[in-house]
């Protein structure tokens, strides 16, 4: 399995990590061996991984085990096997965890008869938090999401992009370090959309871990400082995209050219040997190519374009999220 | 564990109590527990307007025994216990239901914590509704005599002190029975079962050997009753009644009493330790 091989080889994956000191763990969400299962059914298996601070993306199909690795790093499950712990805490320590982690579940479900503001305010009293001190954070939370006018409204009467917006602040009302977010642009409209990752960017500027799983692989290209691929409840590669795309050798490299004679270039790329394919552009001013050996491609390009060649741009074409995506979880369900 | 830790979860249970009691009294599912509360002093209400109907005013001793051998036979037995089983199961299993439950687990509290204000807020509604019921079941029966009659059995028959005891005996109901069923209610998703065997259980207390009956809450509520039920027993107990009554080797108050408190905490203790475990499993509902 292409995951499996990923796993034992990957660059800055496990076998690295593994060594890594408590101190280092402290400052980590870690993951030694996890496995979950629900009675039969496979959750997630031999999970080993090492989160650090930025925004982490949990990217795979439906019932991958994105959900599941969340409520591991939360307690809602236990693992079968392996041993969690966020910043150096075990979740089985929820007095401990949830001082500095918040959690924004998929779970559309909230206590009866609350209002939004009483829903932030209660869970924030269950800190202990004086009376006036939850007020306060709740309000605060509560404009963060810009739903300070809905604040004294029921939730049972908002909307979707609302009911998100209520758990998000419940998630950051009390300043957590880490934030772990399922699916959390769900139902929200574009500006909202794009006002939450301004958000999550800010957040993780600050240094917070936001550990966050979506769908919308564009997206998560924009938000993500690093990914974890899942699928099947394998984790299949882990690190930052382009470090995960330079290691996906089968499939090769798309790389577009704009310049001003793409059909000299295209031949002198071919002589050099290390192109697969390209193709020109209708407009006739640039060429998609795809080589084997990025590395000596690029070499042999600045040597083409010392000698003579006007080369206006060059730019990895499959160096995304969709792209890493396709070739290492897309292929998979394809053979199926 | 330091004084902060104490004033900590003082907090926090307050916090947990405070959110689920408006639960356990403003709630639909609380208005079947209304209902079963107020079902005896319905029967007594009847009972009560039928006499004036027919002018017939039995002795206040009679209906001393009548009241005693209904609190034992019925309302202990009934009434509190399904009252109970319908405050106490709700606690967690209404939280799976509603699939709300991942909100308390989520916030910084030991499960520990999380149980005793549950249990708490529990308690304090059990023990609000039952013995409201006690005082106006009292008032039912024996509004039908004189204001001469009631003053003297008040206050130089032992009235008060016989209402204070079924107040206390009922508070201990709750407290007993709400172990029973907070602890089912963690332990089962399903508890219907469960809970029909600790019905048969507490019902066969009395003819089970001494040391199975000191396992049943039953038994110390039975020992704590303030008119026996051998004087009771003089009042139509024949059948079913003495049946449920049967209560061969009565424990001293200063036995019962935390005799039942340990048993309460026993299973306190065995379902905090089923909760640390407990997982959210919405989908399974």
């Amino acid at each position: 399995m292409l995951g499996r091989r990923w796993e034992q080889d990957g660059p800055g994956f496990l076998s690295q990590e593994n060594s890594l000191s408590s101190a280092a763990q402290s400052d980590r969400i870690v993951f030694e061996d996890v496995s979950k299962f629900y009675g039969e059914v496979l959750g997630v298996n031999r999970v080993d991984l090492s989160i650090p601070s930025g925004i982490t993306s949990l990217v795979g199909p439906n019932g991958s085990g994105k959900t599941t690795l969340m409520n591991l790093m939360t307690g809602l499950v236990n693992p079968s096997r392996g041993r969690v712990s966020v910043l150096g805490v075990s979740p089985r320590e929820p007095d401990r965890l949830f001082r500095f982690t918040g959690y924004c579940t998929q779970f559309d479900s909230f206590p009866r008869g609350l209002t939004g503001y009483q829903f932030v305010y209660s869970y924030l009293r269950l800190f202990g938090t004086a009376s006036s001190e939850a007020g306060r954070l709740a309000s605060q939370a509560m404009d963060r999401v810009h739903l300070e006018d809905a604040a004294h409204r029921q939730i049972a009467g908002y909307s979707k992009g609302m009911r998100q917006r209520i758990k998000l602040a419940q998630a950051i009302a009390h300043h957590p370090s880490v934030l772990i977010l399922d699916e959390p642009l769900n139902g929200l409209d574009p500006l909202m959309r794009s006002e939450a990752i301004a958000l999550f960017r800010e957040l993780a500027g600050r240094g917070l871990h936001l550990v966050i799983s979506s769908h919308v692989l564009h997206e998560v290209d924009v938000i993500s400082d690093q990914v974890i691929m899942l699928s099947n409840g394998y984790v299949i590669a882990e690190g930052q995209i382009h470090e995960v795309r330079s290691e996906i050798r089968e499939q090769p490299m798309q790389i577009l050219i704009q310049c001003d004679r793409p059909r000299a270039l295209a031949a002198l790329l071919f002589e050099q040997g290390q192109v697969a394919e390209v193709r020109l552009h209708p407009d006739g001013r640039g060429m998609l190519v795809k080589t084997l050996d990025a590395d000596r491609f690029y070499l042999g390009l600045n040597h083409i374009a010392q000698n003579g060649i006007g080369i206006e741009s060059v730019a990895p074409a499959d160096d995304d999220v969709l792209s890493v995506y396709e070739y290492l979880i897309g292929t998979e369900d394809s053979t199926k | 564990m330091s004084s902060t830790s104490w004033q900590l979860w003082r907090q926090q249970i307050y916090a947990v109590a405070r959110i689920d009691l408006k639960r356990n009294f403003l709630t639909r599912r609380a208005l079947w527990v209304y209902l079963i509360a107020l079902a005896p002093v319905a029967i007594f209400a009847v009972g009560t307007l039928v006499r004036l109907r027919m002018h017939s005013y039995p002795a206040v001793e009679m209906d001393t025994r009548h009241f005693a051998q209904t609190f034992r036979t019925f309302y202990l037995r009934f009434v509190v216990f399904f009252g109970c089983a319908g405050v106490f199961l709700n606690l967690f299993h209404g939280e799976m239901l509603n699939r709300s439950l991942h909100f308390y687990f989520l916030a910084p509290l030991r499960r520990e914590v999380l149980l005793a204000g549950k249990y708490l807020s529990g308690l304090a509604a059990a023990s609000v509704i039952f013995c409201l019921s006690v005082v106006l079941q009292f008032a039912a029966l024996y509004g039908s005599h004189s204001s001469g009659t009631i003053e003297h059995f008040l206050f130089h028959s032992h009235g008060w002190e016989q209402l204070a005891a079924y107040l206390g005996v009922t508070i201990l109901a709750c407290v007993g029975y709400g172990s029973v069923f907070l602890f089912l209610g963690v332990l089962f998703r399903n508890a219907l079962l469960p809970s029909i065997a600790v019905l048969v259980w507490e019902s066969l207390s009395g003819y089970l050997p001494p040391l199975l009956q000191k396992v049943s809450v039953i038994y110390y509520l039975k020992s704590l009753c303030p008119v026996d039920v051998a004087t009771a027993s003089h009042f139509g107990g024949a059948g079913l009644l003495s049946f449920f009554s049967f209560n061969p080797e009565p424990a001293q108050a200063s036995i019962a009493i935390p005799a039942l408190l340990i048993l309460s905490f026993a299973l306190l203790t065995a379902a905090s330790l089923r909760l640390r475990r407990m997982e959210i499993d919405y989908g399974a509902e």
